[in-house]
């Protein structure tokens, strides 16, 4: 579905890209730095983006295809308003992570890597938070859940639904 | 900023934080030459900050306010260690150790023991350090930590990160002064971290110093000091506590790094899903330079360094330093053959020193204390400490540094106090996806980086996941193989095709399709790919199967010709069964059951009907006497 939603980015979105571009130009190796900000400023990188970086870097739209399409934080597709991640590294995989995952892609009736029809909510796995010490972790956008279960998972996630006044 | 200035800052602030360093009656006294008539340290690190320390320092600071307590320090740390049990906090002088903080239980805290003349909140202190006739033990004295040697995490959780006069009384920056206005020569600095015996504490184990050396070396105007903050292993934060808890620390032995070598910039490669880390570190480098630490001619010495943050971007190849090199110049993060070495060629093709966090954070200690206090420690090989981001199956989930020669025995028994639920201890897997398990059997190895090598496994990083009885090995096995399948970078054929291929076998493995002949062809397999892989990532991906297979042939062969997984965990192999003895006929089961597989009266032992169940494992989660077995 991502594929076909259309770039809608704004004129305050590209003057604050072309800020960031003008500030790290002449910086060695700027193309990383450049491409966080981006993905900061747009929540995702779509091709319209990657040519502005490229244009403003002088460098080749297949170089910061190259770049974005290799690190796993850049994404090409956009992101659900609320992001969740099911961290999936080793101290919450042997405590059930794989279960939690499997409840939140219950729940929202759809598969990791994906964002829900109406645009609210994403799925994604990540590799450990660092807060191995609640284990199994999720994270709702900023927020970090621990000691999770499935059926905790529905509670939370109840919550955000309520909030978005839907009952999914 | 002068030797002098330095030191009188040190003064100043010196009682302030050593009053979190010694035993009570010491504290008291020394507590009472500050202003501070009490101090509480709140966690601020990554584990205690997702558990809620932010809402109960909140809530501490407004119960102060409503107090009128003036004269109780605050401070926000970095990662104490014991993260399972966060929010966590610590009050001085007593150095009692309140566990799991609630906002509410704050407020309790501030009224019943923080006001003058107050006393300890016994009720909500860290149920260990509390004894049965109410006498309490200092933090300190707990099997966690009286088995630690903290040098790396000596800061981390005693000061505050974002407050770098704190730093500064536990003798921060006398190193650098050491080294500047003695002066030591490049060779004399080089020849300390040498003689330390200090080896890399980021997986490699290669020694210090003699990187240092090959650097100095090179010819060349430009060179660049690097820090590898890219701590890829799932399960491992030894380096993330360390920038979030004494950033300080890692900035001063760059700088000392920068001189030895002569170079005068460096970068610090941080993952970007640190949030915490890379915030403390900017502040901690703002202030560097405000004081003069970085920057034009530091201590007026006319020695001039400065760092810059590079942000990861999740790739786990980015821990190999080639790649990370790559990846700073803004590039795809793929590897390069070796030679030429950093040192010769390493960034931005100009001779390179590249040293993980944990390395760093041991160099300022070595130059201030000397190679032969630091090489007093640990074993004829291995010198020193090593930090573990102890993980898995264990009661106290958390950080622990402990001297080299450790046995693998003391840390999951005394500091990790022991597997929980009365499970017993299966093996401990070290080096993530790179490394291998150490089996029961060999609990009593001395955790060294021989010892480990000559076992199938190696340091790693740090990452130590101990796995129980219910762990099947072949699943842990496959977890890393799918791991190192999307990590490969994909530049060399042996790693990119090669761990797919491995990854299959296990699958085939797991969903009880193994084959005769499988694990023969999977050994050969991973031969090939330790040979002609380009980087560490290809070469080491077999290791998690090898050392399984090792240890744990037998539940391979299970698998494979006797469609058995005694651990109950690969699906396919397995069958849930309702033990007639103890089931008591609640029917919890049967009602959880979402393919309605289950049947039975009331009273009255249930029954699964095989070919209806999903192995969905519900109703074993489910049943509270224990009455449903998977075989």
């Amino acid at each position: 579905m991502a594929d076909n939603i259309p770039f809608q980015g704004t004129q305050e979105q590209e003057k604050k890209l072309l800020e960031v571009i003008a500030q790290n130009k002449d910086m060695q190796g700027a193309l990383l730095p450049v491409l966080h900000e981006a993905q900061e400023i747009y929540g995702y990188l779509p091709i319209e983006v990657q040519q502005m970086v490229a244009d403003g870097l002088g460098i080749s739209l297949s170089e910061v295809y190259g770049v974005a399409t290799f690190y796993s934080r850049f994404s090409l597709t956009p992101k659900g308003k609320h992001r969740i991640s099911v961290c999936l590294g080793t101290a919450c995989y042997v405590k059930g992570a794989d279960k939690v995952l499997a409840a939140v892609e219950k729940k929202l009736g759809i598969k990791s890597g994906e964002c829900t029809a109406d645009g609210l909510f994403s799925i994604d796995s990540c590799r450990c938070v660092g807060a191995c010490g609640l284990a199994p972790v999720m994270m709702v956008d900023e927020e970090v859940y621990g000691k999770l279960t499935p059926d905790l998972v529905g509670k939370i996630l109840d919550k955000y639904i309520k909030e978005e006044g839907g009952n999914q | 900023m002068t030797l002098e200035e330095l030191n009188k800052i040190k003064n100043e602030y010196k009682d302030i934080v050593k009053v979190r360093k010694v035993v009570a009656e010491e504290s008291e006294k020394l507590a009472a030459n500050t202003q501070y008539r009490k101090q509480v340290l709140v966690c601020g690190g990554t584990g205690c900050t997702s558990s809620g320390s932010k809402k109960v320092l909140k809530a501490l600071e407004e119960a102060l306010e409503e107090n009128n307590i003036k004269d109780v320090l605050v401070v926000r740390t970095g990662c104490f260690g014991l993260c399972s049990l966060g929010p966590i906090m610590i009050v001085y002088p007593e150095g009692v150790f309140y566990s799991q903080a609630t906002p509410e239980g704050v407020k309790r805290i501030v009224k019943e023991h923080l006001v003058e003349g107050g006393s300890v909140v016994k009720e909500l202190l860290y149920k260990e350090t509390v004894k049965p006739d109410g006498t309490i033990t200092p933090l300190l004295e707990t099997n966690f930590y009286k088995k630690q040697r903290r040098i790396a995490l000596r800061n981390c959780g005693g000061i505050d990160p974002e407050n770098i006069n704190e730093y500064i009384a536990t003798s921060g920056y006398q190193a650098l002064a050491k080294v500047l206005l003695t002066p030591m020569s490049p060779d004399e600095v080089i020849k300390e971290v040498l003689d330390s015996g200090l080896r890399g504490r980021g997986g490699g184990g290669f020694p210090t110093g003699r990187k240092w050396m090959f650097a100095k070396a090179s010819p060349g105007d430009i060179k660049y000091v690097c820090c590898n903050a890219d701590e890829g292993d799932p399960g491992a934060f030894m380096d993330r506590s360390i920038l979030e808890g004494d950033p300080q620390c890692i900035i001063e032995a760059m700088t000392i790094a920068g001189y030895a070598i002569g170079a005068c910039r460096g970068f610090v490669y941080v993952r970007a899903e640190y949030p915490i880390a890379v915030e403390r570190l900017k502040i901690a480098l703002e202030q560097a330079r405000e004081y003069g630490f970085l920057g034009e001619n530091i201590l007026g010495s006319g020695f001039s360094f400065d760092i810059e943050i590079r942000l990861g971007a999740g790739a786990f190849v980015c821990g190999e330093e080639t790649a990370l090199m790559t990846s700073i110049a803004g590039n795809r993060g793929e590897p390069r053959p070796r030679p030429p070495f950093p040192a010769v060629k390493g960034l931005f093709d100009k001779p390179t020193v590249l040293n993980n966090v944990e390395t760093y954070a041991n160099i300022a200690q070595i130059i201030r204390k000397g190679s032969q206090w630091y090489a007093s420690m640990g074993t004829e090989t291995s010198k020193g400490t090593k930090v573990f981001a102890l993980g898995g199956k264990i009661t106290n989930v958390g950080l622990v540094e402990i001297p080299m020669g450790t046995t693998l025995r003391e840390i999951i028994e005394e500091i990790g106090g022991g597997i929980p639920n009365g499970k017993k201890f299966k093996a401990a897997q070290t080096g993530g996806p790179s490394g291998g398990c150490i089996p029961a059997e060999y609990i009593d190895t001395p955790i060294d980086y021989e010892s480990l090598t000559a076992i199938g496994s190696m340091m790693g990083s740090g990452g130590m996941i101990v796995l129980d009885e219910d762990a099947c090995m072949v699943d842990i096995a496959k977890f890393y193989l799918e791991f190192t399948v999307d990590e490969s970078c994909g530049k060399c054929t042996p790693c990119r095709v090669g761990t797919r291929k491995l990854l299959k076998y296990l699958e085939k493995i797991t969903l009880g399709k193994g084959e005769d002949g499988d694990i023969e062809k999977i050994e050969a397999l991973a031969e090939h790919m330790q040979k002609s892989s380009l980087c560490a990532l290809g070469q080491t991906a077999p290791n998690p199967i090898l050392s399984t297979l090792k240890f744990f042939r037998q539940e391979y062969i299970d698998h494979i010709y006797n469609g058995k997984c005694e651990a109950g965990v690969c699906k396919s192999l397995i069958r849930y069964e309702v033990i007639e003895d103890k089931c008591r006929g609640c029917t919890l089961c049967a009602r959880n059951c979402p393919v309605k597989a289950i049947s039975g009266a009331v009273k009255q032992p249930h029954v699964i009907d095989q070919s209806k169940c999903i192995k969905c494992g519900v109703c074993q989660a489910n049943c509270k006497f224990g009455a449903i077995r998977a075989i």
